[in-house]
């Protein structure tokens, strides 16, 4: 196999952000072979920051997330690398030392509010138990604390509201209240894995502007997992693009979006859907599907999708890419000469766009 | 349709309570009232078509010897030649508000509820019902107790250890005692328990609770186990399903997610749901069993209503069998009521209306 990716920071150096990801590898070992879920994926995140990842299905997103967690069965799944929460390594940390972070210094945001909410408790009970399982507080005291909590992400009548059953709630609503929930302990990381996605559009918009000013509020470090460039042109400081458990590109969101240098982003940006275009042009999606993560396609994992693969003598087919950094803070992993990206990004990309 | 605005008045949970339950009740005799139609018709009409006469019916009554006048007497004077509609509002009556018996030299009241007298030694049913029923309640509570705190346990560790030892071991052995039939599973521990290492009381033998407790436990001890290791088997294996599905469910990763330990995920969140359905069959299980646990009572010989059944069918006393079926009737709708009742404790999903 080929050797892992350099690290742009040597593995003991101590974490210079609060949030520090270094090489993390999540595999599952199946039937069918090894599912590299995550195969080398690096990033950093300071507090009062937000970082994008966007990704397909199936690009290791999600599973990247959970694994910050520390929410994968250590039965079947093989996690491997460092991730560094304010200065405390997780990954070889005891299962009992992250569980009492879990939750309470790194918060997590589901999909879909009725599916991650149990239907046999109220809301009030949820919210209450993830804050006194942290925190020595009286019933009377958590309850209190779970109506300000609802109020505070604007659910009306919350004295009342904190007794009703997840069913009783609406969409938006549910997800106010997983919020809600995920906040009772003042998390410091914050992860929401695709928020807005189970939700109508102009609720999406409301959860948004609300989980933007919470996080000015709580000064919290905040991933946004999602599918949505959308989203993450709202919200985001920083982007991360991965593709088959792999970082493609990562940057200052305004350089990805306006200067996005990795085939597989142009792709991204090209099947986004805008109103101010004609509606009779069309969309320009990413040609085939998804890569194997049991065999992932050697060389470069986009090179059957790239349309640019081995031009010019390049060696997509055989080498992996390396992330190294293009211009202004921005990473790229990608064989093209930087200057041929730039040249077939202002002439062929951003006009379609 | 929830429009905006105020939300509808809705009456107030007691409101729909009582409701319900009055509802139910009706439900309830309705059904109990259909039952002893049933009943009545296969006992009474059924061997008048197959080409029985009211002579026959008379003739258990007198016994042998008797001569074909008083046989003819006796049928008149217990109503057996009277239209069928009659003679079933008659049984009705004596069940609801007792009845007067002429049964030859003298005529006897028999109080409500009054399920007849029996053929063969012309005592009143209700009594002997009533005498019968504490051996088969100390038999059914106490099986039934064990055999749900047995069969959940270990349906939930097999759940948590899918695959382990353990899992097929026990699902091994309740493989076993799904398949082996009670006669067996109990002679064969009648032999190795009782006859051969003398542990155990050899059957045939009940202490009521009240008289001596630990006498009282001893005796029953074996059918106890005999009985709940069927229903073990049942309801471990129910359980062990029933985790499994719960236990993938979004709502558990976020109990994950909130810093949980993982016994109260699974004491709390996991088991809740699973429990659902083992409410329903429990309370219908237990209610069956009420009527007579026949299998059970007959292999160690109790003096219970299983086998108070099975020697009334076997000598031909209709008005027993008739008494004990309406009694299993009884207790049948009434779990069935009480179970949905509970079901809307347990999810609170469900609506009562």
């Amino acid at each position: 196999m080929t050797a892992p990716a350099e690290l742009t920071v040597a593995p003991g150096a101590p974490p210079e952000a609060y949030l520090e990801v270094r090489d993390l590898r999540i595999h599952f070992p199946t039937d069918d072979g090894l599912v590299r879920s995550v195969d080398g994926l690096s990033f950093q995140l300071d507090r009062g920051r937000t970082l994008g990842i966007v990704g397909e299905s199936g690009s290791g997103k999600s599973v990247t997330s959970l694994g910050i967690l520390g929410l994968h069965n250590r039965r079947n799944a093989r996690v491997s690398g460092q991730i560094w929460l304010d200065g405390q390594e997780l990954v070889g940390a005891s299962p009992e030392t992250v569980r009492r972070l879990r939750g309470k210094t790194m918060a997590m945001i589901f999909q879909d509010p009725l599916s991650a909410l149990n239907p046999y408790y109220t809301v009030g009970d949820q919210i209450i138990e993830a804050y006194r399982i942290h925190h020595q507080v009286s019933k009377p005291a958590a309850r209190r604390h779970a109506i300000d909590l609802l109020d505070r992400v604007g659910i009306p009548q919350p004295a009342r509201r904190v007794d009703d059953y997840p069913h009783q709630f609406s969409g938006g609503m549910r997800q106010r209240a997983m919020i809600a929930m995920s906040l009772s302990c003042d998390p410091e990381l914050l992860i929401a894995d695709e928020p807005t996605t189970a939700l109508d559009v102009t609720v999406q918009a409301q959860i948004l502007d609300l989980m933007r000013d919470l996080q000015e509020e709580f000064n919290s470090a905040l991933i946004l997992i999602t599918h949505d460039l959308g989203v993450v042109a709202e919200l985001a400081d920083d982007v991360l693009v991965m593709y088959g458990g792999r970082c493609v590109e990562q940057g200052a969101a305004e350089t990805v979006f306006n200067a996005a240098q990795h085939p597989y982003t142009w792709g991204l940006l090209g099947s986004m859907p805008r109103l101010d275009r004609d509606v009779r042009t069309r969309l320009l999606p990413i040609q085939g599907t998804p890569p194997s993560l049991i065999t992932p396609p050697p060389g470069c994992v986009f090179h059957p999708r790239c349309p640019y693969a081995e031009r010019d003598g390049i060696p997509c087919r055989t080498e992996v890419p390396e992330l190294v950094p293009a211009e202004s803070g921005h990473q790229v992993a990608c064989h093209l000469p930087p200057a041929q990206r730039r040249e077939i990004f202002t002439a062929e990309i951003a006009p379609k766009l | 349709m929830a429009g905006p605005g105020p939300r509808p008045g809705r009456p107030s949970r007691p409101d729909i309570v009582v409701t319900y339950l009055g509802r139910r009740l009706i439900g309830a005799v309705l059904m109990l009232l259909v039952v002893s139609m049933v009943t009545f018709a296969i006992f009474f009409v059924v061997p008048l078509v197959a080409g029985g006469s009211s002579e026959n019916l008379a003739a258990r009554y007198v016994g042998r010897t008797a001569g074909s006048e008083e046989v003819a007497d006796t049928a008149e004077r217990l109503g057996f030649n009277d239209p069928l509609p009659v003679q079933y509002g008659r049984w009705l009556k004596g069940i609801v508000a007792g009845d007067e018996y002429d049964l030859g030299p003298s005529v006897e009241r028999c109080p409500a509820p009054c399920f007849g007298y029996s053929f063969i030694n012309r005592s009143p049913v209700w009594p002997e019902l009533l005498d019968r029923l504490p051996v088969t309640l100390s038999l059914v509570v106490g099986a039934a107790t064990i055999w749900l705190l047995a069969g959940v346990s270990i349906g939930v560790l097999s759940a948590l250890r899918r695959g382990s030892v353990f899992d097929r071991a026990a699902m091994g052995v309740a493989l076993g005692g799904v398949s082996l039939p009670i006669f067996f599973t109990g002679l064969l521990s009648l032999v190795i328990f009782s006859y051969g290492l003398g542990w155990t009381a050899p059957g045939s033998s009940f202490t009521p609770l009240l008289e001596n407790p630990a006498q009282w436990a001893y005796n029953l001890i074996l059918p106890w186990v005999t009985l709940a290791f069927l229903f073990a088997a049942i309801y471990a294996r129910l359980t062990r399903a029933g985790m499994l599905e719960t236990m993938s469910e979004d709502y558990i990763r976020t109990a994950r997610a909130k810093g949980l330990p993982e016994r109260r995920v699974v004491m709390k969140h996991g088991l809740r749901g699973a429990l659902t359905p083992i409410v329903t069959i429990f309370g219908l299980d237990v209610s069956l069993l009420m009527g007579g646990a026949v299998l059970t009572e007959s292999t160690f010989s109790l003096p219970g209503l299983g086998k108070y059944a099975i020697d009334a069918i076997t000598t031909n006393d209709l008005p027993k069998v008739m008494g004990v079926t309406m009694l299993t009737a009884f207790f049948v709708v009434f779990a069935n009521l009480i179970v949905d009742i509970v079901y809307g404790v347990v999810d609170p999903r469900v609506r009562l209306g």
